[in-house]
């Protein structure tokens, strides 16, 4: 199976071709994506592009929906869990 | 139902009705106001919330500059409440035109000890480096700044409460002579009625000179950081009073969230709420003609409200011969929630007859002679009612509104 290799948190990851950012997210163990406008961390919830949780920033494009976003190979993957943007 | 006596009826709990009624309650009248709405949610809930000096004419500048010295006083240690935000506003300027018009706004403003600075196009893209390449500069005016309408409106209903006014949830069907007919059929009678009705107002005196003007707003997602000041194209000033023909202007606003409010729009001769994908679209494009980036932001929602403009610009601040004891607080257009403050200040120094920190006369319902209340003692028995002798007016003491009262 071809393997890719993105970049989440600044952590080199590699993952089958045709997995989400969403799922590539959960793999590193932290499924967390983003903080409410109150600081609290979200994740995925509805893994089908409705509720919104799973937005990250990807390759500098902030609220990218990770869920509906197929990996590639190379791609930055910034999520909000970290910090209090 | 109300059973004390009513000094004055306030109707209409927008931010106007509540800066109104927070300050005549302040002042130990019992006050009672009528909305049949949520509190702020008409125009008071459209707008931008954008706290701006304006000086197309001598007047609004001393409104405007009045009313936000107001402000920062109502915020206070509490910014957080009314999430304030001193962005400061930066009018751009596309061409060197538009930066000679800036250089004359710098020069007014600072006449009048308004920190503000011209910028050349390198300061500007240091300042905003989102706006697109090839403009020629701008004005940077620090002391402007934003709040979120909604809940100031709120906050000042609140203080009026507390100081003992009354909130009535009713549909106010006709006004009276020193009263209201309500929607049930009953009454309410007082020594003073302030119509603060925004855009309302006409359905219930159609006498009165306003017009309403549709605008749209948008919101994007949280972008914190994207722009940093309140961005407006200075040709925002040439098709912010005109009196037809739709038109859209460059206009951006970054709220304490991270959001993007996008505007801005006028339209003329509709009062319909819905949201109008053609104007929406017209007024994005314009938007990202001098922000490009803006079209990769996600919008979250799109709005509509209706500004009520009077022929002359300026709002209707005092007696109003219409009926007897009435006052008008209407006819603010988009400045009003910048001007709030300040027309709640006016009117209360009206109706107890004392001298306003600006001159009242540019923004008295009287300039409109249809509108002008009859000569003290002669119709009417009740002295406070009586509009101020113009003539007995001392001059200002604020230099703003010297020689140039008269709106053009």
């Amino acid at each position: 199976m071809n393997q890719i290799t993105l970049s989440i948190d600044a952590r080199s990851i590699s993952v089958a071709a045709g997995t989400s950012v969403a799922a590539a997210i959960a793999m590193t163990g932290d499924a967390r994506t983003r903080r409410s406008i109150s600081g609290q961390t979200r994740a995925p919830l509805c893994g089908m592009g409705v509720c919104q949780e799973c937005r990250v920033v990807i390759d500098g494009r902030a609220h990218q929906l990770s869920c509906q976003t197929p990996c590639e190979s190379g791609m930055q993957v910034l999520t909000m869990r970290q910090d209090s943007a | 139902m109300i059973k004390q006596p009513i000094d004055v009826i306030v109707i209409g709990a927008g931010i106007i009705g509540a800066a109104c009624a927070e300050a005549l309650a302040a002042r130990g009248l019992r006050v009672t106001v009528i909305e049949q709405e949520t509190v702020g949610s008409g125009a008071t809930a459209a707008g931008m919330g954008h706290l701006v000096v304006m000086d197309d004419n001598a007047a609004e500048l001393a409104l405007s500059a009045y009313s936000l010295r107001l402000w920062k006083e109502l915020v206070g240690d509490h910014p957080q409440r009314h999430e304030y935000s001193r962005c400061g506003t930066i009018w751009v300027a596309a061409d060197e035109d538009e930066l000679a018009a800036a250089a004359l706004k710098a020069a007014t403003l600072s006449a009048h000890g308004l920190a503000c600075e011209l910028l050349d196009a390198a300061a500007l893209y240091a300042r905003e480096p989102q706006l697109r390449p090839g403009l020629a500069g701008g004005l940077l005016v620090r002391g402007d700044g934003l709040v979120y309408p909604p809940k100031s409106a709120r906050i000042l209903l609140e203080r009026a409460l507390r100081d003992g006014a009354l909130l009535v949830r009713e549909r106010v069907r006709a006004i009276e002579d020193h009263g209201v007919l309500l929607d049930d059929g009953s009454r309410l009678q007082a020594t003073h009625v302030v119509l603060a009705a925004g855009a309302a107002s006409g359905a219930l005196l159609p006498e009165l000179p306003l017009q309403a003007k549709k605008g749209h707003v948008i919101i994007t997602d949280r972008y914190p950081g994207f722009v940093q000041h309140q961005l407006v194209e200075l040709g925002y000033i040439k098709s912010a009073h005109a009196a037809h023909g739709d038109s859209v202007a460059f206009n951006v606003q970054p709220r304490p969230t991270g959001q993007i409010l996008i505007g801005s729009s006028r339209q003329f001769d509709t009062t319909d709420l819905a949201v109008e994908p053609a104007m929406m679209t017209r007024m994005l494009r314009h938007a990202i003609g001098y922000v490009p980036a803006l079209a990769e932001l996600n919008v979250l929602r799109c709005w509509a409200g209706l500004r009520a403009a009077t022929p002359d610009g300026l709002p209707l601040i005092g007696p109003c011969a219409a009926r007897r004891g009435l006052w008008l607080a209407t006819g603010h257009e988009g400045l009003g929630i910048t001007t709030s403050l300040a027309t709640a200040q006016l009117l209360t120094a009206q109706i107890f007859k004392e001298n306003a920190a600006i001159s009242q006369l540019p923004y008295l319902p009287g300039r409109f002679q249809h509108l002008l209340a009859a000569p003290a003692g002669i119709e009417d028995d009740v002295p406070l009612t009586r509009p101020l002798p113009f003539s007995a007016m001392p001059p200002t003491a604020n230099a703003l509104a010297d020689g140039r009262a008269s709106p053009p």
